[in-house]
């Protein structure tokens, strides 16, 4: 703060916002601040283990419900934009939400709300102590935060935020396999951030801004390669996060460590911020690198499409085939993205939706069945039907969902997607869709058979009874198969009645599609005159 | 490390800069300095006195555990953005107070010195509970 006085006489355009915010704005504020309060009380809190988890539920419940607020007020009135400190756009930094970023972060804070009740049929008393909930709202503050904001540099902070919870979260209780995993997701996760800080600085060398919508209006005019490299940049960044081939060896080295319930969270929300962010900067930021880029996009897709189900299939321990899979969803995802259509996007979001609840789902079930067979690895299990057919039925529908089996969820997704591919002709890409969807089956059956569906452990002893299955103990029915159960239900419901979720796809793609919504969301308060000057 | 002079005078020096760190924090608002530096500057002075009297003397002393400080740090710099929820500006909107004191000077009192205040909070709490970690760790090799 230089105390150079200004000249009295100056002109200066207008940088603050003129009038009143009304209340009802913040509603986009409220998903991003009601995590990071409470997790702030409940790290205050840290002699009170009992408080934990009460307060916690509290808090996701009214994000959730802030988040519902958010999408139905985007749903009735197109984007809506809040920029922080009074600043006009884009000197201040801009909240902004379309139908795509509200519906995502609504679905994750669903999904927070299942996850912190299963969390209580496993929390050990030590590590509520050292800060199991307030991470898990910290983590879901920067996954809402990098869904809602509206300001470059802003999306980094937010996965640093989310980096950061989730390295606590990865490490909590201390055994040497998290270290290993922590390690290897942290190397390569940090690698990309630093290529995404790279793409960030050439980007603003390139425009001067920092604020997506006005990015949108600036980056078209600038020609050349310079906007290629910052686009591939990007690319490379969010591929890395998002763990697409041939960038996606951090995330089955590392989902399997944690407890299930966090991997569960991982495995449905992170990699779900790296697909956000390339739809953000490929369609909306730099949509002439889209053209660039999509024979890259395309054999990225392709190419995980096909090598992670077989990736899965190779697998003897079963949250490292379930990692698998998870890339195998970031595949139909990135196909959704390389054919970059209204119809692809839409694929892209409803698979997004699908992907997050599904996965989430899976690993929550396999959570319970270690609980069971006392391991992951499944040479050793088997007998699982036998000793709780309730879990077997649900793993089987979650795998039907995953591989986009009718009348499951996964299946309409996966049609928009096909449909997307076939109206852009390109049908090597369908084919690896559907191909996608047969090898996943197969993968999924797989670990079906061997944990459920035989008797006994693997070799001469599979005809045996198992009998190293315990029963589930009385917390683990309570706070583990019922909300994992209701979780499921959704699935089902939802899987059954595609309507909303066709609705809420084909809105998101819409105002993807739709920059000039965004962007006037944004500086719908910048007074006509600006840049005259007098 | 653990010589007679140092351990003498640890506990002045450690109070010199925790004065000298608010010193800073205060400054910070219309001159070089401010919460991150001045927080900076506190935990350093709660890593020399752990360094002299041991771990468990700063704890006693703290009487809160770093990491509730941390978060209180982050309540407060949440609070400062929430305040601007009452005058219908956006969030982090920085609002002023000045307060006339007797002498005829006056006090401002403003968010984002509150804000501030938090980023010292967070600064100090995870800072001395990094250091207070690795010094506990030196103690019980």
């Amino acid at each position: 703060m230089a105390k150079t006085p200004l000249p009295k006489n100056l002109e200066l355009p207008p940088a603050m916002i003129e009038g009143a915010t009304s209340v009802a704005d913040w509603v986009i504020v409220w998903p991003i601040a009601l995590p990071m309060l409470g997790a702030a009380v409940l790290l205050m809190a840290r002699k009170r283990p009992e408080w934990q988890a009460p307060f916690a539920f509290l808090i996701l419940l009214a994000t959730l419900v802030a988040n519902v607020m958010l999408y139905l007020r985007v749903q009735a009135e197109g984007p809506l934009s809040m920029t922080m400190g009074n600043w006009l756009p884009p000197y201040g930094i801009s909240l902004t939400a379309d139908s795509l970023s509200a519906l995502f972060s609504m679905v994750s804070a669903f999904i927070l709300l299942i996850v912190i009740l299963f969390v209580q049929s496993e929390i050990e008393t030590r590590e509520n102590k050292y800060g199991y909930h307030p991470l898990l709202l910290l983590l879901l503050t920067g996954v809402s935060g990098g869904f809602l904001t509206g300001d470059l540099f802003n999306l980094y902070v937010w996965f640093e935020v989310m980096l950061i919870a989730s390295f606590g979260l990865l490490i909590i209780g201390g055994r040497k396999i998290q270290l290993d995993g922590a390690v290897k997701y942290g190397f390569l996760n940090f690698l990309a951030t630093t290529f995404f800080l790279i793409a960030i600085g050439f980007l603003y060398g390139l425009v001067g801004t920092l604020n997506m919508a006005d990015i949108a209006l600036k980056a078209p005019q600038v020609e050349g390669g310079a906007i290629a490299a910052v686009a591939a940049l990007f690319f490379l960044a969010f591929a890395m996060k998002a763990a697409a081939f041939p960038l996606n060896s951090w995330l089955p080295a590392s989902y399997h460590a944690p407890d299930p319930a966090v991997s569960a969270v991982f495995a449905g929300l992170l990699t779900k911020v790296g697909v956000y962010a390339l739809v953000r900067t490929h369609l909306l930021l730099i949509p002439q690198s889209h053209g660039q880029l999509q024979v890259v996009m395309e054999v990225v897709a392709g190419a995980t499409l096909i090598l992670a189900p077989l990736g899965a299939m190779a697998q003897t321990n079963a949250r490292r085939a379930l990692g698998f899979l998870v890339i195998g969803g970031i595949g139909a995802m990135m196909a959704g993205l390389a054919i970059g259509t209204p119809l692809g996007v839409f694929g892209l979001a409803a698979y997004a939706v699908n992907s997050m609840l599904v996965m989430t789902a899976l690993y929550l079930v396999v959570g319970l069945v270690e609980r069971m067979g006392g391991t992951s690895d499944i040479r050793k299990l088997g007998g699982i039907y036998r000793a709780n057919s309730w879990l077997s039925i649900m793993f089987i529908v979650l795998v039907f969902a995953v591989a986009g089996l009718p009348p499951f969820l996964g299946f309409w997704p996966k049609m928009i997607l096909v449909l997307a591919g076939i109206e852009m002709q390109s049908f090597w890409l369908v084919g690896l869709i559907l191909l996608n969807s047969i090898l996943t089956s197969i993968a999924g059956s797989r670990l079906w058979a061997h944990i459920f569906w035989r008797d006994g452990r693997e070799g001469v002893n599979s005809e045996q009874i198992n009998t190293k299955i315990r029963p589930l103990p009385q917390r683990a029915v309570v706070w583990g198969l019922l909300p994992t159960g209701a979780l499921v239900a959704f699935i089902i419901v939802a899987g059954l009645w595609p309507e909303p979720l066709f609705r809420a796809g084909g809105d998101a793609a819409n105002d993807v599609r739709l920059a000039s919504d965004y962007v006037g969301a944004v500086f719908e308060r910048v007074p006509e005159t600006k840049g005259e000057g007098e | 490390m653990n010589t007679v002079i140092f351990r003498t005078v640890a506990p002045y020096l450690a109070a010199l800069m925790v004065l000298f760190s608010v010193f800073v924090l205060l400054r910070g608002h219309n001159e070089p300095g401010g919460g991150f530096i001045g927080g900076l500057i506190a935990a350093s002075a709660i890593a020399i006195y752990g360094i002299a009297a041991g771990v468990d003397e700063v704890r006693k002393a703290l009487v809160f555990h770093p990491i509730a400080v941390a978060g209180l740090g982050v309540f407060l710099a949440g609070i400062a953005g929430l305040m601007s929820l009452f005058v219908d500006a956006p969030f982090l909107k920085g609002l002023w107070l000045f307060l006339e004191l007797s002498d005829g000077s006056e006090l401002a009192l403003s968010t984002p010195l509150l804000f501030d205040i938090g980023v010292y909070c967070v600064v100090v709490g995870a800072i001395s509970s990094i250091a207070l970690a690795l010094e506990e760790d030196e103690e019980t090799r």
